[in-house]
């Protein structure tokens, strides 16, 4: 295979408040870079605690305890002295729901470039702005209201606003927790198109509900079940060939797993508690 | 069998239109007493408008509000020392309120976690729900020596204790919990991606906090300090307790004064049987209504646009 960009080692995950929930007990994978990889699962299988915990993201809920670790190309990301805003800003974060900072769609964009002193003129800035904003294909639409506020916008169109404000702090890995599910069919369409393109630059890990949408976009599936890593393997040969029961079983759609898929699809999601079976 | 179907259908359309008509009656009974409420203001308004007549037919608006003579037994009706001294505690509490307020939001709602964050947050309810009266009791007892032992001689001032300052710092104690309360809960209604998005990028907590939450708090926040700043505004035990009452215009922010709310209930009974000094408090009553009314509809339009404008 290519080089790796990502690994997890043992990255064990619980939640321990009123009830102690182990969401991701003991998973060691490995992320090829300049791959789209998607993990794929059912409501409440981990899928998102692996995502935050790649860019220690969790960290911002209380009550969550963590062993194992996770490379960033041979560096730990857990023992490290690193501080953790650099990390993510080397591992960058999409959420699920399209969510614009409460600035103009300009601001959003420049926002991180800001933080991190990314550029030194005005003129460096608005080019540097209009690049990421033609990286996803979002630039015709909005460059005569650049100053008006990012929520003005569709929520498809805010999504890849929030692909432009992470590329824009140039990350070397991105992570997008289902960025497609909370958009209409042709919107969502258009941010898959866009991932598509990014994917030659950047090593994204994405999670997805849809069985589909790994087909089409990924390079490589993680399945992921109560916590545990089931398989993983090259798109092809998991949908053409799973080694494992379970995978057989959540391809093609028979046993109980297709009926928590529709319940994620209507938009309940409770990642922190595995689903009763 | 027919039979029996119509008066089934019959039954049914009757029991249709009762469900009707209770439909209708039940809006025209809410609509009711939504209008009620319009009606209570307006006829508050004019009943203070309609009482103030004598006192405008005899001296004119500028007279009374420029003038700094307060002596109803010369008929003297000036309120520039009350205005003075309500502009002076409003300002001075929300000075001294307000960022500790913000800050103590901010902490409690990001910072605080676990039994610290239940703990901390349940003293400010209850700091919140305390009686302003007593507030003004133990002020007497500890604020006003306080400040006339030290603080005011500390900065060259020869006040007693009792005045304007005192009047903020108490005023301060009382709305700051109050509007901690609010701004914590605009902070925590914010959806978690906020914060995710903006960490997600590589901004530390406090750069998340100033550019991203704050604003999209914002116009929460904003309502938050516009209540306190109402409560302040309107406030009369504590002034009335604390603030001296001299009628001379105030000198220093440590001299004692008089505060709109303060010079109805210190003269309303006493000073009652000269004429044309029920109508000037009256008068008083009506200028606290109407500036209230203003600001909070100002404070409507400008929050209005700040949500347009933050909106995420």
């Amino acid at each position: 295979m290519t080089d790796t960009a990502l690994t997890t080692e043992n990255l064990a995950v619980t939640y321990t408040g009123n009830r102690e929930v182990e969401a991701l007990k003991g998973v060691s994978l490995e992320f090829p870079a300049n791959q789209l990889t998607a993990i794929i699962g059912p409501s409440g299988c981990g899928k998102s605690t692996l995502l935050k915990s790649l860019n220690r993201l969790h960290e911002i809920q209380p009550n969550v305890e963590i062993t194992g670790d996770v490379l960033l190309r041979d560096r730990s990301v857990y023992n490290t002295d690193e501080p953790v805003p650099e990390l993510r800003k080397r591992i960058g974060y999409v959420p699920q729901k399209p969510t614009p900072l409460p600035l103009s769609i300009y601001e959003n964009v420049a926002y991180g470039l800001k933080i991190h002193g990314r550029c030194d003129s005005k003129d460096e800035l608005d080019e540097r702005v209009e690049t990421y904003l033609r990286k996803v294909n979002l630039w015709d639409e909005v460059k005569d209201r650049l100053d008006a506020p990012g929520a003005e916008l569709s929520t498809g169109q805010i999504q890849r606003l929030c692909l432009a404000r992470s590329l824009a702090v140039e990350p070397e890995v991105l992570l997008c927790d289902e960025v497609t599910s909370a958009l209409d069919p042709i919107s969502a369409e258009t941010v898959e198109e866009t991932l598509a393109d990014l994917k030659e630059e950047y090593t994204i890990i994405m999670v997805t509900h849809s069985m589909d949408q790994a087909k089409r976009l990924a390079d490589e599936v993680v399945f992921l079940y109560l916590g545990d890593l089931i398989e993983t393997n090259d798109t092809r040969s998991f949908f053409e060939n799973p080694q494992h029961e379970r995978t057989q079983q959540f391809v093609t759609g028979h046993t109980a797993v297709e009926y928590t898929e529709s319940s994620e699809e209507s938009g309940a999601d409770s990642e922190t508690v595995p689903a009763e079976r | 069998m027919e039979g029996s179907t119509d008066t089934a259908a019959s039954e049914g359309r009757s029991r249709l239109g009762r469900r009707l008509l209770t439909e209708r009656l039940s809006s025209y009974w809410l609509q009711g007493a939504g209008y009620f409420a319009i009606a209570l203001f307006a006829f508050i308004v004019l009943a203070l408008l309609y009482q103030s007549l004598p006192l405008l037919s005899e001296y004119s608006l500028v007279q009374v509000l420029a003038s700094s003579n307060w002596n109803p037994a010369e008929n003297e009706f000036g309120f520039l020392p009350a205005i003075v001294g309500t502009i002076y505690v409003t300002a001075l509490t929300m000075v001294m309120g307000t960022p500790i307020a913000i800050l103590a939001a901010i902490y409690i709602a990001e910072y605080a976690e676990g039994r610290t964050k239940t703990l901390v947050s349940s003293f400010i309810d209850v700091l919140a729900a305390i009686p302003s009266v007593i507030f003004g009791l133990v002020a007497l007892i500890v604020v006003v020596p306080f400040v006339g032992d030290y603080l005011a001689p500390a900065l060259g001032s020869g006040a007693t204790g009792t005045g304007i300052f005192t009047v903020s710092l108490v005023m301060a104690i009382v709305v700051t919990p109050f509007m901690i309360s609010l701004a914590v809960e605009s902070l925590e209604a914010l959806p978690d991606e906020l914060r995710e998005s903006s960490l997600g990028v590589g901004a530390t907590k406090w750069e998340t906090i100033r550019i991203v939450l704050l604003r999209a708090a914002g116009p929460g926040i904003f309502s938050a300090v516009l209540l306190g700043f109402g409560r302040v505004f309107g406030a009369t035990i504590v002034p009335a307790m604390l603030i001296g009452g001299q009628t001379q215009l105030p000198s220093s922010p440590f001299s004692t004064g008089q505060t709109l709310p303060t010079l109805i209930v210190n003269d309303f009974g006493e000073l009652m049987s000269i004429p044309l000094t029920q109508s000037a408090l009256i008068f008083v009553g009506l200028m606290l209504v109407v500036i209230v009314w203003l600001f909070n509809f100002s404070a409507m339009l400008l929050r209005r646009w700040l949500q347009q404008r933050w909106q995420y």
